[in-house]
């Protein structure tokens, strides 16, 4: 299982960077690739959207089936992957390059509450029990 | 516990992701999912489809008895080999199942039927039989293995040694026997091939054998795209017990021209029909998917199959639709929580490696 050790992680499979100028980049996992299988078509929010925690803001297609992308955080969406557009089998290729959006948070204490990969591992293992 | 077929070890040494469908373990594909639709369409690939059952129809009635039970009319079946696609009716004229029906003598035919509903369908049988002279046998020991696509046969023929021979001159839609095999020109692709029933102890070697000529194995997803695009139904999504045939887009498997009586026929005939099975060809973006509710000029229809075209590179779709609703008109399908644009267009979309729209 890829689940790299510096990165944060969501309970709905998003991973998350902590960028150095303090925006966050996400996207979804490598298990959730999987899980899905080949990607199809990306929705990825409008720049400029303010979203809550929790909140769905793009959308996964696989040939199989739709899947929620969940904000992993509060905050404003301040670029997105268009790239993922044209080409949306770069998740299946490599999940955590291939990045949905970018946000800045509202709160930056809102981070200290996201999974690590140690954490997230357990729920990827305890999903498949 | 999960049922697994003969070739279960074959798969999952092979990588196959496998899950459960209908109750039987089976490879949803074995890596991607659209490389392997791609295989079928340009070369060739195999499928494992010995979930499904084979059942035997024996006994000096056989043919009286599947004149009954079916609705697509077994006198078409004269030549040994021939065979036939027909829907199973209830009273009601609903669809119990699809199935093929192989005749190879008039005290000998081969049925397929669907492995989610065969327990159903033996018990139908079994019911309707009673005052015919016949003998329904599943074949329980019997693997299935599909090898498709534009160089399928060849393949075949590299692989089983005497099979060129036998099935060179088989001609589509027809079967010949091969020893304890069963070589059928048929398949749920729209690519030329065959299907192959075997005993379930050489199933592995001859599966491995085939690999080892270069036939690479195809997932159950992929199954389902490439016969989606080909416009051949699914049982439980395009048709099931609640569907008219003749609203389903199986009116050419129903004989009501003929004489012969059969099991949904006069119900069939009683009832005004307000449906047709369309093709939906998506223009915006986003994927179309079973249960998604479509507007017409002529009123709301619904998806029966929807998924993403890999021949196409666009999302299509059955959808059961008014019957006035002409070819070439814009719809609305709700995906999600938006109306997108989808064009009805006449359907199979594509065949033989090549897009028909």
């Amino acid at each position: 299982m890829n689940i790299p050790g510096n990165l944060k992680y969501t309970a709905s499979h998003e991973w998350v960077r902590l960028e150095d100028d303090g925006t966050v980049t996400v996207g979804i996992t490598d298990h959730a690739q999987s899980l899905l299988g080949d990607m199809v078509f990306v929705e990825t929010p409008e720049v400029g959207r303010k979203v809550s925690k929790g909140e769905e803001c793009a959308v996964v297609e696989s040939v199989k089936a739709a899947s929620d992308v969940y904000s992993p955080i509060s905050g404003e969406i301040v670029a997105i992957n268009g790239d993922l557009d044209g080409s949306p089998e770069k998740i299946n290729e490599d999940a955590f390059s291939a990045w949905m959006f970018k946000m800045r948070p509202d709160n930056a204490a809102d981070l200290g509450a996201l999974l690590d990969a140690a954490a997230y591992q357990s729920i990827v293992e305890s999903e498949a029990h | 516990m999960l049922k697994r077929t003969p070739l279960y070890q074959s798969h999952s040494d092979m990588g196959a992701k496998l899950v459960d469908f209908g109750g039987w373990e089976m490879p949803l594909h074995y890596g991607s999912q659209i490389e392997e639709h791609h295989q079928v369409r340009r070369d060739c690939g195999m499928f494992d489809v010995s979930h499904m059952q084979v059942l035997d129809i024996s006994g000096s009635d056989s043919r009286n008895f599947l004149s009954h039970l079916v609705a697509n009319n077994v006198d078409k079946l004269r030549i040994p080999g021939k065979a036939l696609y027909s829907a199973m009716l209830n009273e009601e004229g609903g669809v119990i199942d699809d199935l093929i029906i192989y005749y190879m003598d008039e005290s000998w035919f081969r049925i397929v039927v669907n492995a989610g509903t065969a327990d159903k369908d033996i018990a139908w049988m079994e019911k309707q039989a009673t005052g015919f002279s016949v003998e329904i046998s599943p074949q329980r020991d019997l693997a299935m293995i599909a090898v498709q696509g534009p160089n399928a046969r060849e393949k075949v023929w590299e692989a089983l040694p005497g099979s060129r021979e036998l099935t060179e001159r088989l001609i589509p839609f027809s079967a010949v026997e091969m020893g304890t095999m069963f070589i059928a020109r048929t398949g749920y692709t729209g690519e030329d091939g065959f299907e192959i029933m075997i005993p379930a102890k050489a199933a592995p070697f001859f599966w491995a054998t085939l690999a080892e000529k270069g036939v690479k194995p195809i997932g159950l997803g992929a199954r389902d795209t490439l016969r989606l695009e080909a416009g051949m139904n699914l049982y439980g999504q395009d048709m099931d017990e609640a569907v008219n045939p003749l609203e389903a887009g199986l009116a050419w498997t129903v004989d009501l021209k003929s004489e012969r009586d059969f099991i949904g026929k006069a119900a069939l005939l009683g009832r005004p029909l307000k449906y047709q099975l369309a093709g939906l060809l998506l223009l915006d973006r986003g994927v179309l998917r079973s249960h998604q509710k479509v507007s017409t000029s002529h009123g709301e229809g619904e998806i029966t199959s929807g998924s993403f075209s890999p021949t196409l590179e666009q999302s299509i779709a059955l959808a059961r639709i008014p019957r006035e609703v002409p070819a070439g008109e814009e719809v609305r399908v709700m995906v999600r929580d938006k109306l997108l644009r989808a064009k009805v267009v006449k359907y199979p979309f594509a065949r033989n490696g090549k897009s028909l729209i």
